[in-house]
This record gives C-alpha cells, sequence and structure tokens, in this order.
C-alpha cells in the first residue's frame, strides 16, 4: 500500500479574499498544490504562476491526423480499393475529399482534446479524481497544500491560511 | 488594479508623414505611367499573333455559353460579338479602366467595413473596442469620394468594363442580340444601375454622417444618450448593409462576367471586404501603438483583433471553396466558364493558386498560436500580406473578365494600388486628426481599458 498523502485543504467564500490569500501563501514560501473554485475566476491561474497550457498543441496534433485519417481514406477507397468515376472527375479528387476531411479534422481535433483534458484531470476510466471538499462545486474556493513538498510545519501553514482568510481549514488525506 | 491612462489622444497628422504619403502617391502614378507606356508599346508589338490566340481562347472560353444560347440559329453569337466589339478600345486604355474598377471596389470596401465595425461593436453592445473605434470611422470618410470616383470610372469606361451595357444586346434585331443578357434586362440596364449606385452610396454615407456626428457629439457632452442613439443607427445601418453589401457585389463585380452568376457571390465579396477591412482596421491600430498613440490597446486588444482576421481569413476560404466546389462538382458549363477562364489562362492560373495561400495557408498557420496573435510584429506582417492578398482576389474577381487573355500584373497594377492606397490613408488620417483619437465619453471606455482575456 502507497504511503497517504497528507493536505491541508483551506476554504474560502468569497474570490477577492482568495486572489489577496495566493499572493500572501506564495509569498511567504509555501507551494499551493492546486485551487478548486466553483466559477472561473479572473486572474487566478496567473497568479498560481501556472504554466500555459499544452492543450492547443495536442488540438493541433490530432487535427493533423484527422486530415491525415479522412485524406488516407477517401483516396484508398475512391482510388485504389474501389475506383469508381462520380460526376466525371478523377479517382481521387481532392476537392470532392475536402468537406469530409474538414469534419474530420474537426471531429478527432475536438475528440483529441476532450480525451487529453480528461487524462490530465484524472477523469479518465478507472482514475480516481481527488476531491479535497464537495463544496468547491457549490460555494467555497478551495485551496489544498500538500505536506509532502511543504517543509514548513503543519500547524504554521494552518495559521498561514487563516491569517489570509480562510473560513475553514481542514485536513485530507488520500490513499 | 491601479491603471493610469489618459483618455485625451489626438493624433497628429504629421508633415513628414503627409510628405512620404504625397511622395508615393507620385511614385504611384509615375510607376502606373510606365505601365500604360508599358502596355502601349507591348501591344503595338504582338498584336498580330496577340489577336488570334484571343480568339482561339475566347472560342473555348465561351464554349459553355455558346451551346447554351445556340438555339436560336445564330451559332456563336457570344464569340462574333466579343471579337467584332470586345477590342474597340485600345488594351491599355481597357486595361486602365480595369485597374480603376479594381481599386474602387477594393478600397470602397475598406471604408465601408470600417463603418460596419463600428456598427457591429454598438449592436452588439461591446466594450473591449471602445478605445480603438475612432481608427474603423476614420477609414469611413473615403465613402464619398468612393462614390464619386466609382460613377465617374463608370461613365467614362462602363462599356469597356461591362459587356452588358452595350444597347445592340438587348435589340431582337440586332445580330448581336442576346437572349441570356436581355432576360436580365429588369435588372442590368444603365438607369437602374447608376440608381443603384447612387444609393448604396446615399446610404452608407449618410450613415456614416449620422453615426460620426453622434460620436463627436458624445466627446462634448457625454452620457449614454449618444450610446443608444449610436445603436440605433447602426442597427439600421447594418440591415440596409445586409442587403446593399450583396446586391453591389453583384453589380460591380458579378455583372463584369453577365452569363455567368453565382448565388455566394454577394457574400464572396463581403467575405473579402470583410477580413480585408479588419487586417487593414488591425494594421492601422498596432502602428499607432508603434507611433506611441493609443496608450489603451494593450496586447489583449490586438488578440482580440488578431483573432478577428485569423477567423475571417478562414471565413473567406469557407465560402470561396463554398462557390468553387458546388461549380467544380456540378460541372455546368456555363457555371465553369468563371473558373476555366481563371484556370486555363497562364496569367492568372499562378493568381488563382498564390490567392489561396497568401489569403488562407498563411494567415491559418502564422495566426494560430497565441503568441502570435498578441505580438505586434507578427500582425503587422499577416495584416500587410491579407491587404495585398485580397486585393488579388479582386484582381482575379474582375480583370479575367475585363481583360479577356490581354490582362496581367505589371507596372500599371502596382502603380493603381500606391495611388489609391496612400490617397486612401491620406484621408483617413486627415479624418483622424481632426477628431479626438479617443471617444473619451464613451460609456464602456472604462471595460475597454480593463480589458483583459
Amino acid at each position: 500500500m502507497a504511503a497517504s498523502q497528507n493536505y491541508i485543504v483551506g476554504l474560502f467564500n468569497d474570490e477577492d479574499v482568495l486572489m489577496e490569500a495566493v499572493h500572501k501563501v506564495r509569498k511567504s514560501g509555501v507551494k499551493i498544490e492546486e485551487v478548486y473554485s466553483p466559477f472561473p475566476v479572473h486572474g487566478l491561474d496567473e497568479a498560481l504562476g501556472y504554466k500555459r497550457s499544452r492543450l492547443p498543441v495536442a488540438a493541433f496534433l490530432f487535427g493533423l491526423l484527422g486530415t491525415t485519417l479522412a485524406l488516407t481514406m477517401q483516396i484508398y477507397m475512391l482510388a485504389i480499393d474501389w475506383p469508381m468515376i462520380i460526376g466525371g472527375k478523377d479517382f481521387a479528387a481532392i476537392p470532392d475529399f475536402i468537406p469530409v476531411t474538414f469534419e474530420l479534422t474537426v471531429l478527432i481535433s475536438a475528440f483529441g482534446m476532450v480525451g487529453c483534458f480528461f487524462v490530465v484531470s484524472n477523469l479518465k476510466p478507472y482514475g480516481k479524481p481527488r476531491i479535497f471538499d464537495l463544496r468547491s462545486t457549490d460555494d467555497m474556493h478551495v485551496m489544498a497544500l500538500n505536506l509532502a513538498s511543504n517543509p514548513t510545519p503543519a500547524d504554521q501553514l494552518r495559521q498561514i491560511l487563516k491569517d489570509s482568510g480562510a473560513v475553514e481549514v481542514n485536513d485530507k488525506s488520500f490513499e | 488594479m491601479e491603471i493610469h491612462i489618459t483618455k485625451e489622444e489626438q493624433f497628429i497628422f504629421t508633415a513628414k508623414l503627409k510628405k512620404i504619403l504625397g511622395i508615393l502617391l507620385v511614385v504611384g502614378l509615375v510607376i502606373a505611367g510606365l505601365g500604360i507606356w508599358q502596355s502601349m508599346a507591348g501591344s503595338d508589338h504582338g498584336a498580330e499573333g496577340h489577336g488570334t490566340e484571343g480568339a482561339h481562347i475566347e472560342m473555348e472560353a465561351s464554349d459553355g455559353r455558346s451551346n447554351e444560347i445556340a438555339h436560336d440559329g445564330t451559332g456563336d453569337p457570344t464569340v462574333h460579338d466579343e471579337a467584332a466589339h470586345g477590342g474597340e478600345h485600345p488594351v491599355w486604355l481597357r486595361r486602365l479602366y480595369a485597374n480603376l474598377w479594381i481599386n474602387n471596389v477594393y478600397f470602397t470596401g475598406f471604408a465601408v467595413i470600417g463603418l460596419f465595425f463600428v456598427a457591429i461593436q454598438y449592436v452588439a453592445q461591446a466594450g473591449w473596442s471602445a478605445g480603438i473605434l475612432r481608427v474603423p470611422l476614420a477609414m469611413a470618410a473615403w465613402l464619398p469620394i468612393a462614390g464619386v470616383l466609382m460613377l465617374v470610372v463608370f461613365l467614362l469606361g462602363g462599356h469597356d468594363l461591362f459587356h452588358w451595357t452595350h444597347e445592340y444586346l438587348f435589340d431582337p434585331a440586332s445580330p448581336d442580340y442576346d437572349e441570356v443578357i436581355a432576360g436580365k434586362e429588369g435588372y442590368l440596364n444603365t438607369f437602374f444601375y447608376i440608381g443603384r449606385m447612387v444609393a448604396y452610396f446615399v446610404i452608407w454615407t449618410g450613415a456614416f454622417f449620422i453615426i460620426r456626428k453622434q460620436s463627436l457629439q458624445e466627446d462634448l457632452h457625454g452620457g449614454t444618450s449618444y450610446w443608444y442613439a449610436l445603436r440605433k443607427y447602426s442597427a439600421i445601418f447594418i440591415v440596409l448593409f445586409a442587403v446593399t453589401s450583396s446586391t453591389s457585389a453583384w453589380d460591380w463585380v458579378m455583372s463584369v462576367d453577365p452569363h455567368w452568376f453565382s448565388t455566394m457571390f454577394g457574400w464572396y465579396v463581403f467575405a473579402s471586404w470583410w477580413v480585408s477591412g479588419l487586417a487593414l482596421i488591425t494594421f492601422l491600430v498596432v502602428m499607432l501603438k508603434d507611433y506611441g498613440y493609443l496608450k489603451i490597446v494593450n496586447a489583449n486588444h490586438l488578440h482580440d483583433l488578431g483573432k478577428f482576421v485569423f477567423a475571417f481569413s478562414i471565413f473567406w476560404t469557407y465560402i470561396w471553396f463554398s462557390q468553387f466546389l458546388l461549380i467544380y462538382y456540378a460541372n455546368i458549363p456555363e457555371e465553369s466558364i468563371y473558373y476555366i477562364e481563371r484556370l486555363s489562362n497562364d496569367k492568372y492560373a499562378p493568381v488563382f493558386f498564390l490567392n489561396l495561400i497568401v489569403n488562407f495557408v498563411f494567415p491559418f498557420f502564422v495566426l494560430m498560436t497565441r503568441d502570435a496573435k498578441r505580438l505586434p510584429i507578427f500582425l503587422k506582417i499577416v495584416c500587410a500580406i491579407i491587404i495585398f492578398g485580397h486585393w488579388l482576389d479582386f484582381y482575379l474577381m474582375i480583370t479575367p473578365g475585363v481583360m479577356k487573355d490581354e490582362g496581367g500584373i505589371g507596372l500599371l497594377e502596382i502603380g493603381m494600388l500606391m495611388v489609391y492606397g496612400c490617397a486612401f490613408l491620406f484621408v483617413t488620417f486627415v479624418t483622424l486628426s481632426k477628431s479626438a483619437l479617443v471617444q473619451k465619453n464613451h460609456p464602456m471606455l472604462e471595460e475597454s481599458i480593463h480589458h483583459h482575456i
């Protein structure tokens, strides 16, 4: 059995207080594992110092895959496997293939992006997303501090959270 | 957040800038003059060879239409009448008219799109763009001049530009009677045509004066009443523009090929106008910012403008392809003639493919990333190329129809584009310098200053 991971969880009921708290906590040298909010908080990802998402790169690559698949499929079917004359055009009449190519590019790109997002957010099959506090889907912003990545003693972390305006500070462990 | 940005800005059209534009305009005139001289010399030189070749291609190209109207027993009327009446003016003059017409239509597009952009922002109740609205509004000041130019060029060169203006096509007794064109007489007759042209410009220029007046009054008095008035006038203008953008495209561009028609054409011309207009707005905003103006504009505004240019480059391609695919797939001679004329001619085929590369492939890949839309240098390059690319688009719509195989891109084309470009920018800058650069009393200006995406 893997060692359990221990977290200290601070709850905030106001996004302005949360933003202030993020700045304060990070300034005091504490690493924030993640912040969950019920609605998008403007500028939060910058305050947390997140790197830009690489999802657009995934979208582009999946799009490219879709284009390739679509063109290969149509050219193979209509020009190699079962050549047919349609409307007096060439067997591989590329302009005819563009609508299907376009649609498959969009489809594969969209599916790929959603798939990547699910995997990255641990929403994949058999994945167990970590829920620090259910109220993060209702009326609370949840800030999680990982004890393993912070050398500061737990009591001091709790105090920092309280000082920066958390309405509630809890402990949470995952197996 | 503490942001101190001055809302009082005044654009100064410096003597230096005036001089540069003036010099470029004169250089353009000289180049155009050289082009005319070259065209005169060229057509004298190989007149014989050209004539036969021209007739041959014309014969091929007109196949579709001739079959269509051959049943009245006159054989190939189109071919004969083109041969008999097409060359009544020398090549250089027809080429000059074609160039004047391309630039008339193209720069009218910038002007009316400037106004349309402003109207869209008011109707959509957009806040982000409040700080830059004076730039597109200034572009629309070209409209009255464009109207006069359009009318004058049509009266001078109408017969060379538009085959349907010839009276004999409508006369059943004439040997050159053209049943197809005669069938369109209700719409394509000179009187109605000029009436429509005047109506478009009266509507557009009127909307421009009303919107500009309200906008300037707002600077003086403030309050939200001007915003509501502007939204109302903008909504009326958009409805009128929805109709006139299509009909003007039929009149000014599609009727160059009077036998041919495409139901996508109004949208096609609009898409071309819209994306080149957005590119020019973006280009001017980036340049103004480079010269220390428009302190309100930050990377987020540029990002939004970049998205506009990116999205509508794809939109233009979508419309372009929608028109092309249907005609290619159905392969009906009277429709496919349009593409045969452009693709089977060595002069136009390279431009045809270049058009797609510079207006779709290039902006698509370059503007795809977030950084490219936020960095001025990328926007400057892409917008400049799109502006030139859509000139090529209008060149391809008009020249093959007017000049048949006698067209080309040479000094005349470059010179005329320079002349029109400088004149257009001159008018824009004069208008821009006459009022405050930022609408300081726009009710959403604060939102624009804090715009963040």
